[in-house]
């Protein structure tokens, strides 16, 4: 392909920084048996849907993080009300 | 029947906006820019031109309105002046950078400090090197053909076009303008399309941050890094000559009337001494010529229209085997000399063509220039030149400083 | 797109993978602004950590179009997207400046100034990080006093806050509203309002900074909910004139106690060298600002 660009136009695509996954140094790990939703099967809570500042958290029954992408931050974790997600370091097993 | 009125140039530069139908106009007011904004304010609120007037807070929005219209897709204008010029700098090189086609006129006059309001070409000139295609006009007819042919080449080679003319000089004197026909207008200039894509079907991230270095796309093209950009700029820029030239004779051929697209002669077939200078200076000079010639001077004049791209090949051929070069400019670049002065000359670098160079600095902040001053000039520089003396001289014309007479005595 | 039980769409315009920072409160914040702006928007930004968020060429990581524009004209910037689009009929389109506290407070306040006493019909939205969180954490106009950043990196800023909401109100805008990313509801409701009136909105978010502030980014929500908590910022917003108290500020208006601001100051690194009588005086200023809040919405 060629570039036929004269100014600077860019296309959206995720991964513009590359796999920000790379980021942590502590990665989210669910216990699902203290998850509302799970435990309800029902759409329920979702708060760490609502403040993953990098949408990678999916509001479904199991909650699922896109570890390719989530930096690690731990808000989810702080913010679950019933302190279903852990923050485990990288390179250490779950839970 | 043409349509004959008597106009300024202000007027005219006005007039040629409508004629080419723009969409949206901003500007901030500045003398002598002044009158040109009063009039297309009349034309939108009077309803003769359909176009958005954004009455801006100062010029450096007013060059942002201009550059994010135009990437939304409308055809846009605004003018200014001097500090006003200066206040938009980091926005040329933005529309510049963004290869967008607006076309701007520059009122020309001094800059301070201390305050002019008086004509010199200090304001555009210290615009050079900010991407933008120059173009100096000599008369008000050329002003309002300028305009018009300015949309034509800014949106063939997405560049912007600053259409240049002297303040008060030009400006504010009335002279009598054949005025296009609005159908020939339309004819001669398509309508623009944006090369910019601004809509929710296709998201474009537009003038993001760019790396140094060329970097893979999410398709897998190597996309354009900063360098590669800017020399598809100044790649534009060279390449806007021919289609300069062809804008001026397609001008030609349905108004009939010649504009020469990058410069004009005057009486300089067998011209030994050449005198350049640009816009109405240049138009002095050929006054100058005349009372050169009936004292038996052979002179002529090198009339710069088009200063970027700077026509190089074809300035140096034109100068050819001529004696003397004589340039007259209303600009200084301080430290050294005339830009003007230092461009012709290094078109010449290199080729056949030796002749003594004079560089005369004039009419700074409006210092009144008179013709038979630059004949006289002229006179006595070919005086030296004929007594052996080849050495360049950079003569600031009738000007004396207040402690002797060490200013030039030409 | 399916809304969830926010009533808050499920599509994401900001793409995973971008180059925000670790518990980024703009980040926060500006993925549920855009939620509720929807597709139909056309963003202008200035130079800031949005721009690094928005992602480096060819690649962006925002499905919306967004023109980049130079520091101080973003207003304008908004007013050229505004006129050109009008020109082309194109109606239907939101136009949405988004600048920093640098972008708005300090160098894009002419513009502002301009486009707002012009009614130019779009949205700006201050982001405030409280200083120039891009280039370093350089002090801004909107730092707070006490504060240390790397150009008062020994006495920390002396001088207030500008207050920067009541400029705005004083261009008699029809829409101004505070939002904060610890409570995406209210941001959510507010961004949406905004976008359905007519004429120059401003929306400020309070955007917490974890490497400009000196916190962890886990904290981000609960510094954001501190500040509220606090009265350090309000939640409120102005329409045609009319000020209310929003989410939990007017809770707290009505029964609740506000926390010591010392509470939110100890949890931030840059106000580790704040001085006793500064952080009274702050406090002294939150209560009477606070006080002045709570009579204009018993009115």
């Amino acid at each position: 392909m060629i570039d036929n660009n004269i100014s600077a136009m860019c296309k959206p695509a995720p991964g513009e920084a590359g796999k920000t996954g790379d980021w942590r140094d502590m990665r989210p790990v669910i216990d699902h048996t203290k998850c509302t939703p799970y435990v309800k099967n029902k759409p329920a809570c979702f708060l760490c849907w609502l403040y993953c500042p990098e949408g990678v958290i999916r509001d479904t029954i199991p909650v699922e993080i896109d570890l390719d992408y989530c930096k690690g931050c731990g808000i989810c974790a702080e913010e679950c009300p019933m302190g279903a997600i852990a923050m485990v370091a990288e390179g250490k097993q779950d839970g | 029947m043409d349509n004959v009125q008597i106009l300024t140039g202000n007027q005219a530069a006005a007039l040629g906006a409508k004629l080419c139908q723009v969409q949206v106009v901003s500007a901030y007011p500045i003398t002598p820019q002044t009158s040109l904004t009063e009039v297309l304010s009349h034309y939108i609120e009077g309803g003769e031109l359909q176009a958005e007037y954004v009455r801006v807070e100062s010029e450096h929005s007013a060059m942002t309105v201009c550059i994010a219209a135009s990437t939304a897709g409308a055809r846009v204008f605004t003018s200014t002046s001097s500090h006003g010029l200066l206040y938009m700098h980091e926005q040329l090189h933005w529309a510049a950078g963004s290869r967008l086609p607006i076309v701007m006129c520059c009122i020309n006059r001094g800059v301070g400090a201390p305050w002019s309001i008086f004509n010199d070409q200090q304001d555009s000139i210290a615009q050079r090197d900010t991407g933008w295609i120059q173009i100096y006009c000599r008369d008000n007819q050329e002003i309002i053909d300028t305009v018009i042919q300015a949309y034509r080449i800014a949106e063939a080679v997405y560049v912007p076009v600053m259409v240049c003319y002297d303040g008060f000089v030009l400006s504010h004197t009335t002279m009598p303008v054949r005025i296009p026909d609005e159908r020939d207008v339309r004819a001669f200039l398509p309508s623009y399309q944006p090369h910019t894509i601004l809509n929710s079907q296709e998201p474009r991230n537009i003038n993001p941050v760019i790396f140094p270095w060329r970097r893979m796309d999410a398709e897998g093209c190597l996309r354009d890094g900063y360098m590669e950009l800017r020399y598809k700029l100044q790649k534009a820029l060279e390449e806007a000559k021919p289609v300069i030239g062809k804008a001026c004779s397609d001008y030609t051929a349905i108004f009939g009337r010649v504009h020469e697209g990058l410069f004009w002669r005057y009486r300089l077939d067998d011209a030994d001494a050449l005198l350049i200078g640009m816009g109405s200076l240049a138009t002095e000079a050929t006054m100058a010529v005349d009372r050169l010639r009936e004292q038996g001077v052979k002179a002529g004049v090198l009339g710069v229209r088009l200063y970027r791209p700077f026509p190089r090949e074809e300035i140096k051929n034109c100068i050819g085997q001529r004696k003397a070069l004589l340039i007259f400019e209303k600009d200084i670049s301080y430290g050294y000399e005339g830009a003007l002065c230092s461009d012709v000359k290094a078109a010449l670098y290199g080729s056949e063509v030796k002749a003594p160079v004079h560089n005369f600095i004039c009419g700074l902040g409006g210092r009144d220039v008179k013709a038979e001053e630059l004949a006289d000039a002229v006179k006595t520089s070919l005086k030296m030149i004929g007594a052996g003396n080849l050495k360049q001289q950079t003569i600031w014309l009738n000007c004396r400083t207040e402690k002797s007479n060490d200013g030039q005595s030409f | 797109m399916t809304d969830n039980l926010f009533k808050i769409s499920e599509r994401e315009y900001i793409l995973p993978g971008n180059r925000a920072c670790q518990g980024c409160g703009l980040s926060l914040a500006y993925r549920h602004a855009l939620k509720a702006l929807g597709e139909n928007t056309i963003l202008t930004i200035p130079a800031s950590c949005l721009t690094v968020l928005h992602g480096l060429y060819p690649i962006t990581s925002v499905e919306i179009p967004c023109l980049n524009c130079t520091f101080a004209s973003t207003a304008a910037s908004a007013s050229g997207l505004v006129a050109g689009l009008k020109a082309l009929n194109r109606n239907d389109v939101t136009v949405v400046a988004v600048a920093g506290d640098g972008g708005t407070y300090d160098i894009g306040i002419q513009a502002l100034s301009g486009a707002a006493e012009r009614g130019t019909d779009f949205i700006f939205v201050c982001y405030d990080n409280e200083g120039y969180m891009n280039t370093g954490t350089q002090r801004s106009s909107a730092t707070p006093p006490g504060a240390l950043t790397t150009t008062t990196p020994v006495l920390t800023k002396q001088e207030p806050k500008k207050d920067m909401l009541k400029i705005m109100e004083a261009h008699g805008l029809p829409y101004i509203a505070t939002v904060c990313p610890s409570y995406p509801l209210d941001l959510h409701e507010k961004f949406t309002k905004a976008k359905s009136v007519q004429g120059t909105r401003y929306v400020q978010i309070y955007a917490p900074c974890p490497p400009g502030w000196g916190y962890l980014p886990k904290d981000t929500v609960k510094i954001g909910r501190l500040a509220v908590e606090t009265g350090i910022f309000v939640l409120f917003e102005i329409e045609d004139g009319r000020f209310r108290l929003t989410g939990r500020s007017r809770v707290l208006a009505k029964k609740g106690k506000r926390v010591p601001v010392s509470d939110y100051l100890k949890a931030q690194g840059r106000f580790r060298q704040i001085s006793p009588e500064q952080a009274e005086k702050l406090q002294r200023s939150v209560d009477g600002r606070w006080d002045e809040y709570v009579k204009r919405a018993g009115k």
